[in-house]
């Protein structure tokens, strides 16, 4: 297991909103051990039926909590601002939901994070479930399985569709971690796969990867180097019209730069067997050595 | 979001960058009517926000109003890329003895907005990168300090800008940082950034990208938006919240999430069919956006076939099912549907899809077979 697990004490930004407290309960219920909870005017109060109580602000709630890990739900005016919030009260490990915040605010973020060795995972990510663990994030708890698979994705819903896959074909999973379609995210494929790498409980990798920048290709040079453990990976927009943007801000091929093909082969240099389809990983998991 | 030249330099010249910013005019008649309150040649060019406009033949110059109203004639109504021009920008005409580019990017890689910089000015720096590598400057600025004295020193001494216009180059930079920071850019460009023969610097071209995400703070660029060279479709859908582009094939996919709306068309292509769009519902879709994505989906006469592809997370698939059997009854055309919904309340789904009668798939692959199946059967009736 990698990022979180038992010992993970979360704290949500923006649990009072709709989308905080949707997901908190599923969190809470998942097991994940939700210490606190931050909503700006609303400390004092109580969230999730009265089990998890709110402060004013992370300073306060790390102090009356001791909270290690924080998740982001906030609007995207105010995301950035609640990163630097956290990273700057004591919390080491960010993840940020929030979509559609614009790239140039994650400019100073990023490299004020890497700066006070906070690591940051998104924005405009799933987030992480360690199965058995702990679910920090908006992936849905019941398609997991208990297992020796990490998976590291920079979708949503696509990652969900090939653990769903992984699942029914009786693999199992340590860790699946999204790490968002935004342009400028906090965690790059390598940081996650080094993590991988270095896990004990982590037999084999997945890696699901789209259309867009280089960050695939420099995973691939990252694993022909460092990474021995048997690995299969999907590339989704092989159908991609260039010049477009194809809903996640990172997916746009340009100058004939970042295309499925040139990803591929990346991939395939590097030893990693790439699936046609997301219900082809099982299959190529096995080949290449993962038991049941 | 790509901003015209005109509305590209309209900013720019907010933030002090030396250009000649010209008239735009949608008839004939009023170019030559800009042309002679501009005085002396002009140039007049075709708005468009596709590239090779000028190899097109939508750049020309005009040495008098009169020359100008012929040019704008030919230029208003003409094809280029499949977009047709309505609008003509008339600027003054230079007469240029040295181009440069000069480029600001969101440089995903360094994680900063970097500075490039190349003295083949004129060129597509794409073309450049190709050719001519080392011509090219790539510097990230830091991410906290932006552009500083040191870094415009830098860029000007690497392009060998001529001395006494120096500090015009300079006011161009800062300017065009300005711009870029304040407007949220992804990119803004001046190609080409030229030394004309009476010895002044000048901005001839620009182009400037904004980040969609950015433009909630920024009412003022979002009116700047050209519905005119917008798909209708795609209009409708950004105004439903929905995210979508029109592509050629015959089979309509509506899916949630981008990477997994991607997969599906690839699945599509894979099954031997061809998807008619991207489209993203979004997260949380209820029955109305479902509709909405429906009517979107249906405007295009080539579909043959529908797909929706839904894998419930904070999406409950009862709610999409709900809004695909109502949406059914309002459609304007009846086209067979192949619909795969898993995950949050997919039960509740396939009872509600069970009653309506509708193709139903279990797996992503088969729902492909099917749609690209239903598509053909379609086609031939």
């Amino acid at each position: 297991m990698i990022l979180v697990n038992r010992d993970t004490r979360l704290l949500v930004q923006g649990i009072t909103g709709r989308e905080g407290t949707f997901h908190s309960l599923a969190m809470l219920e998942y097991g994940t051990n939700v210490v606190a909870g931050v909503t700006p005017g609303k400390g004092g109060q109580a969230a999730l039926d009265g089990l998890v109580p709110v402060f004013d602000t992370v300073t306060e709630a790390v102090r009356e909590t001791g909270a290690n890990t924080s998740c982001i739900f906030v609007p995207a005016s105010a995301a950035p601002d609640a990163i630097l919030e956290a990273a700057f009260s004591g919390i080491g490990l960010v993840f940020c939901i929030t979509e559609g915040i614009p790239a140039l605010d994650m400019l100073a973020v990023y490299h004020v994070l890497r700066q006070q060795g906070v690591r940051l995972v998104g924005p405009n990510c799933p987030g992480a479930t360690s199965v058995g663990g702990a679910k920090v994030g908006i992936i849905p708890g019941d398609i997991h399985r208990a297992g020796s698979v990490g998976l590291v994705s920079r979708s949503g819903t696509l990652t969900y569709e090939v653990v769903q896959a992984m699942t029914d074909a009786g693999i199992g999973q340590s860790t699946c971690v999204g790490i968002g379609g935004d342009p400028i995210v906090g965690t790059s494929f390598i940081d996650i796969l080094d993590l991988f790498n270095q896990d004990p409980e982590t037999e084999a990798i997945v890696m699901i990867g789209e259309i867009g920048g280089d960050e695939e290709e420099k995973a691939a040079a990252f694993v022909q180097r460092e990474v021995r453990k048997p690995m299969a990976a999907f590339i989704a927009g092989r159908t991609a019209p260039p010049g477009r943007r194809m809903g996640h801000a990172g997916a746009i091929i340009s100058g004939g730069a970042g295309t499925a093909e040139s990803k591929r082969a990346a991939l395939e240099e590097a030893g990693i067997r790439v699936a046609d389809s997301p219900s082809h990983i099982p299959s190529l998991l096995r080949a290449a050595g993962v038991p049941r | 979001m790509k901003l015209q030249e005109y509305r590209s330099k309209e900013i720019l010249a907010r933030y002090g960058v030396p250009l000649l910013a010209g008239e735009t005019a949608t008839t004939p008649a009023e170019a030559r009517a800009a042309a002679e309150r501009i005085g002396g040649p002009v140039v007049v060019k075709a708005q468009v926000l596709v590239g090779g406009r000028g190899k097109a033949g939508g750049v020309r110059l005009a040495a008098n109003p009169a020359e100008a109203e012929d040019r704008a004639a030919a230029i208003l109504g003409m094809e280029i890329k499949g977009i047709t021009v309505r609008t003509v920008l008339v600027a003054p005409a230079a007469d240029i003895a040295q181009e440069f580019y000069l480029g600001l990017i969101l440089d995903r890689a360094a994680k900063a907005i970097s500075v490039i910089g190349s003295a083949e000015g004129g060129v597509e720096i794409e073309e450049t990168a190709r050719t001519n590598p080392a011509a090219i400057l790539r510097l990230p600025l830091h991410p906290l300090l932006g552009l500083r004295d040191h870094d415009i020193r830098r860029v000007s001494f690497f392009l060998g800008i001529p001395a006494d216009l120096r500090r015009d180059f300079a006011t161009t930079l800062r300017g065009l940082h300005a711009a870029f920071v304040e407007s949220d850019a992804d990119l803004a460009e001046i190609n080409p950034l030229a030394v004309t023969r009476d010895g002044r610097l000048l901005a001839l071209d620009a182009k400037v990208v904004l980040d969609e995400s950015g433009l909630f703070r920024h009412p003022d660029l979002e009116q700047m938006r050209d519905l005119n060279e917008e798909e209708r479709s795609e209009t409708a859908a950004r105004e439903a919240g929905i995210n979508f582009i029109k592509l050629d094939g015959s089979i309509g996919c509506m899916v949630n999430g981008a990477g997994l709306a991607m997969t599906t068309m690839d699945l599509v292509k894979l099954a031997g069919g061809e998807p008619a769009n991207f489209l993203d519902i979004g997260g949380g879709a209820k029955a109305d956006r479902v509709a909405a994505a429906f009517g979107i989906i249906l405007d295009d006469p080539n579909v043959r076939a529908i797909l929706v592809n839904i894998f419930g997370g904070i999406t409950r698939g009862d709610e999409v099912a709900r809004g695909i059997v109502e949406a059914r009854e309002t459609l304007t055309r009846e086209v067979p549907m192949v619909v795969r919904i898993v995950g949050t309340n997919a039960a509740e789904a396939q009872a509600i899809l069970a009653r309506a009668s509708l193709i139903t798939a279990d797996s992503l692959d088969d729902a492909a077979v099917k749609a690209v199946a239903a598509a053909r059967q379609g086609g031939a009736a």
